[in-house]
C-alpha cells in the first residue's frame, strides 16, 4: 500500500499550519472574505448552503483501514456522524465549524491524507477504476500512474492557476469503470505489441456543454506520459478561454480548435519537453510501483461459501449482486452498498466506516477503495470469507443487494447541502429506491443506472445516466428533466433529452412509467434497458412519460 | 421600466458556523428567520445592505432575499429559503432540529 514519503508528509504538514494561520487572521478579523476564500477554497474549505463543507481527497479512490478509522474520527469529532462520498472518489464533510477545519486538517495529514486541490482551478484528485489491482478483465493496475500523476501535478508550480479546474481519470481495463471518456484527460492502458502504454482521450466533460472526448493519441509508449500529459495541459493553459468560465474548459477548447489542431500543438509542445524528462519519472514509477505489490493470495476451499449460498436465499441475491470476478482464483470483489432503499447515497456513518476497515483488516489484504458510483469496495476477498463478511455488514446494516440495479443511484447533494443547486437531488433517489423496493421490482429490472444531479453542473453524471434526472427551478418551484440512454462506460454516449421536466411529485410515478413500459417492450429478461432504448429508440418511453400529450393529440 | 420592489429580508452564512443568519431590525444577526426586518422599502433595503457589508466580521456573502409578511415575522418565498429556514430535507438536522 502506498505511504507518503518525507516530502509529501512535510509538505501537506506546512500546508495545515499555513491554513491554521489563515483562518485565525479571518477569525480576527484581519483578513476579510474576498482576501480568504481564495485560501480556504485551496484547501478543500467550501461554504454551503447550510454550513461549511471540507472536501478531503481520495487519491484513486484507495483507502488504507487506519485512514478510513480518520475519517470516521472526523466525522464523529466535528461533523454529525457521518461523511459523505462523492463521485469524484472524495469524502465531503458537511458540518464542520471553520476553528475547527485546521485540527480536522491535522488529523489527517497524521494518515497522509488532505484536502489539496480538492477545489479551484487545478488538477484535481485523479481517480481511477475502483477495481484496479483486483479485476479479472485488467491489464494492469492503473494506480502506480495515477499516484505518479498525483506527485507530478501536486502544487506543479505552473498548474495552480488553470483557466479551470482539470480532472483526469484512468483505467487499466477494458471495460471502463472510471467514466475516463467524461474527463478532461482520460487514460486507458493498452498494449501494443508487447509494449505497455496508453490510449489518450481528451475534452470530454459533463456540466453544462456535455461531451464524449477525443482520442488524441491512439497508442503513447509508458515512459512518454507525464512529459505528453503535460504538453496537453499547457496547450489548453494558453489556449483556454479565460474570458468566460462556461468555455474555460478544455472540452470547449477541444471544440473550437477541432482535436486536429489540438493534437499538432500537443504534439510540437511534446517534442519541446520530452528532453527534460531524462527518465527520473519512470524510475520514480518504478519505486512506486513497487509499495502497489499485489497481495499474497491464498488457495482455500470455497465449499462453505457454496454452502451458505444454497442455505441462504438473502446471501445469495447479495452474491449475486455485490460480487465482481477478481483475478485470483477463489477470490471475489465485494462492492459494498451505501444505497440501503431510503438512505442518502455515499452516506456511511463513523460506525460503519469503522465496520468497513475492520473487514478490510480482518479479510481484506487491508485495501479498501471508494468508488465513483458512492459505495464502497473490499477488492480482495477469498470467497470463503463472504459469509462472515455478510454478517458483519448486516450487523452494520451495510448488506443491501442493490449493486448496479436501479435503487444503486447517483444522486448529489443538491439543493439539501449545495449552495450552486437549483433543486434537490437527494430526497428523489430516496424515493425511487424506496418505491421500486416496495413494488419488489428492483432484481427483475435488472442492470439499471440512475443518476441526479441539483443543477447543471452534473456533479451527479445525470448525462451519462440510462436515466438522468436534472433537477431545475422553474418559477421558483422543483422541476425534474429526464434524459435517456447515456452511458459512462467505453462506449460512452451522453443521454438525450425526453421532453419537458416533471413537478417534484410527479417525477417517481414518471420513472416508475418508463420502467413500466421497458418492462413491456424488452424481449426477454435478458435485454437491460439501455438496449432496449437503443433498439427501440426514444419514442415508445416518451409515450409512456407523457400519455396525455399523446391523449391531446388524438 | 424598473421592476417594483418586493419584500425582502437580508441573509447570509455566519463567518464561524456558516449556517444561515438573517439581519434584524436592530442590527443583530438572527439565526430565526421570522425573527428578520422585513424590508417593505428599496432605498431602506440599500442602507441595511451597506450595514449588512460593514459586518464581515461576522457574516459572510450576505445578499437580499425575497420574502413577505406571515403571521409570526417574514417567512419564505422562494423553496431554497425555505430550505435555509430549516436545513436539508434527507435526514431530520440542521436548523429544524437545532432550535
Ligand atoms: C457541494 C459542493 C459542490 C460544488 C460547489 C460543485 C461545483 C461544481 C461545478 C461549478 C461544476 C461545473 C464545472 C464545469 O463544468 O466547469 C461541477 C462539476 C462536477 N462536479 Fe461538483 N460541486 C460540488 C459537489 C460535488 C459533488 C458532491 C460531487 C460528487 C458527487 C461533484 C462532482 C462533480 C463532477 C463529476 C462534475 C462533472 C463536470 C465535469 O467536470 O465535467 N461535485 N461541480
Ligand atoms: S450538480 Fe449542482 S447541485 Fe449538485 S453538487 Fe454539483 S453544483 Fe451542487
Amino acid at each position: 500500500m502506498y505511504h507518503y514519503n518525507d516530502f509529501d508528509q512535510d509538505f501537506v504538514q506546512e500546508r495545515v499550519s499555513q491554513f491554521r494561520a489563515q483562518v485565525e487572521r479571518r477569525i480576527d478579523g484581519s483578513l476579510t472574505e474576498d482576501e480568504f476564500r481564495p485560501l480556504r477554497l485551496m484547501n478543500g474549505l467550501y461554504l454551503q448552503l447550510h454550513a461549511y463543507m471540507l472536501r478531503v481527497a481520495i487519491p484513486y479512490g484507495t483507502v488504507r483501514p487506519d485512514q478510513m478509522r480518520m475519517l470516521a474520527t472526523l466525522a464523529e469529532k466535528w461533523d454529525k456522524g457521518y461523511g459523505h462520498f462523492t463521485t469524484r472518489q472524495n469524502i465531503q464533510y458537511n458540518w464542520p465549524k471553520l476553528a475547527d477545519v485546521p485540527d480536522m486538517l491535522d488529523a489527517l495529514a497524521s494518515v497522509g491524507m488532505h484536502a489539496i486541490q480538492t477545489s479551484g482551478n487545478t488538477i484535481r484528485n485523479v481517480t481511477a477504476d475502483h477495481f484496479a489491482g483486483a479485476a479479472a478483465d485488467e491489464i494492469a493496475d492503473p494506480r502506480p500512474v495515477a499516484e505518479l500523476l498525483r506527485q507530478w501535478s501536486m502544487d506543479h508550480p505552473q498548474f495552480q492557476f488553470l483557466p479551470r479546474k482539470f480532472k483526469i481519470a484512468i483505467t487499466g481495463s477494458p471495460n471502463d469503470r472510471a467514466v475516463t471518456k467524461a474527463h478532461d484527460i482520460g487514460l486507458r492502458m493498452v498494449e501494443k505489441n508487447g509494449e505497455p502504454g496508453y490510449e489518450v482521450v481528451v475534452g470530454g466533460g459533463l456540466g453544462r456543454t456535455p461531451m464524449v472526448g477525443k482520442v488524441i493519441r491512439d497508442f503513447l509508449p509508458q515512459a512518454d506520459l507525464l512529459p505528453y500529459v503535460e504538453a496537453v495541459v499547457s496547450v489548453w493553459n494558453i489556449l483556454g478561454r479565460r474570458d468566460n468560465k462556461y468555455k474555460a474548459r478544455i472540452k470547449i477548447t477541444v471544440h473550437e480548435h477541432g482535436i486536429d489542431k489540438i493534437r499538432e500543438l500537443v504534439e510540437e509542445e511534446f517534442a519541446q519537453i520530452r528532453p527534460q524528462f531524462t527518465g527520473v519519472d519512470q524510475a520514480l514509477l518504478a519505486n512506486i510501483q513497487s509499495q502497489f505489490t499485489t497481495p499474497t493470495f491464498r488457495t482455500a476451499p470455497v465449499e462453505g461459501y457454496l454452502a451458505e449460498r444454497d442455505a441462504n436465499p438473502a446471501f445469495r441475491s447479495w452474491s449475486d449482486t455485490n460480487l465482481s470476478d477478481h483475478k485470483a482464483p477463489g477470490y471475489a470483489i465485494v462492492s459494498v452498498s451505501l444505497k440501503r432503499h431510503g438512505a442518502t447515497p455515499g452516506d456511511a456513518s463513523a460506525d460503519q466506516m469503522r465496520v468497513l476497515a475492520d473487514l478490510a483488516e480482518t479479510y481484506g489484504h487491508g485495501d479498501l477503495r471508494i468508488s465513483h458510483e458512492q459505495n464502497v469496495i473490499l477488492p480482495h476477498v477469498h470467497k470463503s470469507d463472504l459469509p462472515a463478511i455478510y454478517a458483519a455488514l448486516r450487523d452494520a446494516d451495510l448488506h443491501t443487494a442493490n449493486i448496479g440495479l436501479i435503487s444503486d443511484i447517483i444522486a448529489c447533494p443538491g439543493m439539501d447541502y449545495c449552495a450552486l443547486a437549483t433543486a434537490r437531488a437527494i430526497p428523489v433517489a430516496q424515493e425511487i429506491a424506496t418505491r421500486f423496493d416496495e413494488l419488489k421490482l428492483e432484481h427483475e429490472i435488472g442492470a439499471l443506472k440512475i443518476k441526479i444531479s441539483g443543477c447543471i453542473n452534473a456533479c451527479g453524471h445525470h448525462h451519462v445516466g440510462h436515466i438522468g434526472i436534472l433537477g431545475l427551478d422553474r418559477a421558483g418551484v422543483e422541476n425534474y428533466q429526464i434524459t435517456l440512454g447515456g452511458d459512462g462506460t467505453e462506449t460512452a454516449v451522453i443521454g438525450q433529452r425526453a421532453g419537458p421536466g416533471f413537478a417534484y411529485d410527479q417525477i417517481v410515478p414518471a420513472i416508475e412509467r418508463l420502467i413500466t413500459a421497458y418492462l413491456e417492450l424488452r424481449t426477454d429478461e435478458e435485454e437491460t434497458f439501455l438496449e432496449a432504448y437503443k433498439r427501440l429508440g426514444v419514442a415508445p418511453f416518451k409515450t409512456a412519460l407523457y400519455p396525455e400529450e399523446k391523449a391531446n393529440a388524438a | 421600466m424598473a421592476r417594483p420592489f418586493t419584500p425582502k429580508v437580508i441573509t447570509a452564512n455566519a463567518l464561524l458556523e456558516g449556517d444561515a443568519i438573517w439581519l434584524t431590525a436592530d442590527d443583530q444577526w438572527t439565526r430565526v428567520m421570522s425573527e428578520a426586518e422585513l424590508i417593505e422599502d428599496e432605498a431602506h433595503g440599500d442602507l441595511r445592505m451597506l450595514f449588512a457589508a460593514s459586518q464581515a466580521h461576522v457574516v459572510v456573502g450576505p445578499y437580499l432575499a425575497d420574502a413577505k409578511a406571515g403571521e409570526n415575522g417574514p417567512e419564505p418565498v422562494h423553496f431554497r429559503e425555505n430550505f435555509r429556514t430549516t436545513g436539508p430535507s434527507n435526514y431530520a438536522h440542521g436548523k429544524q432540529v437545532e432550535l
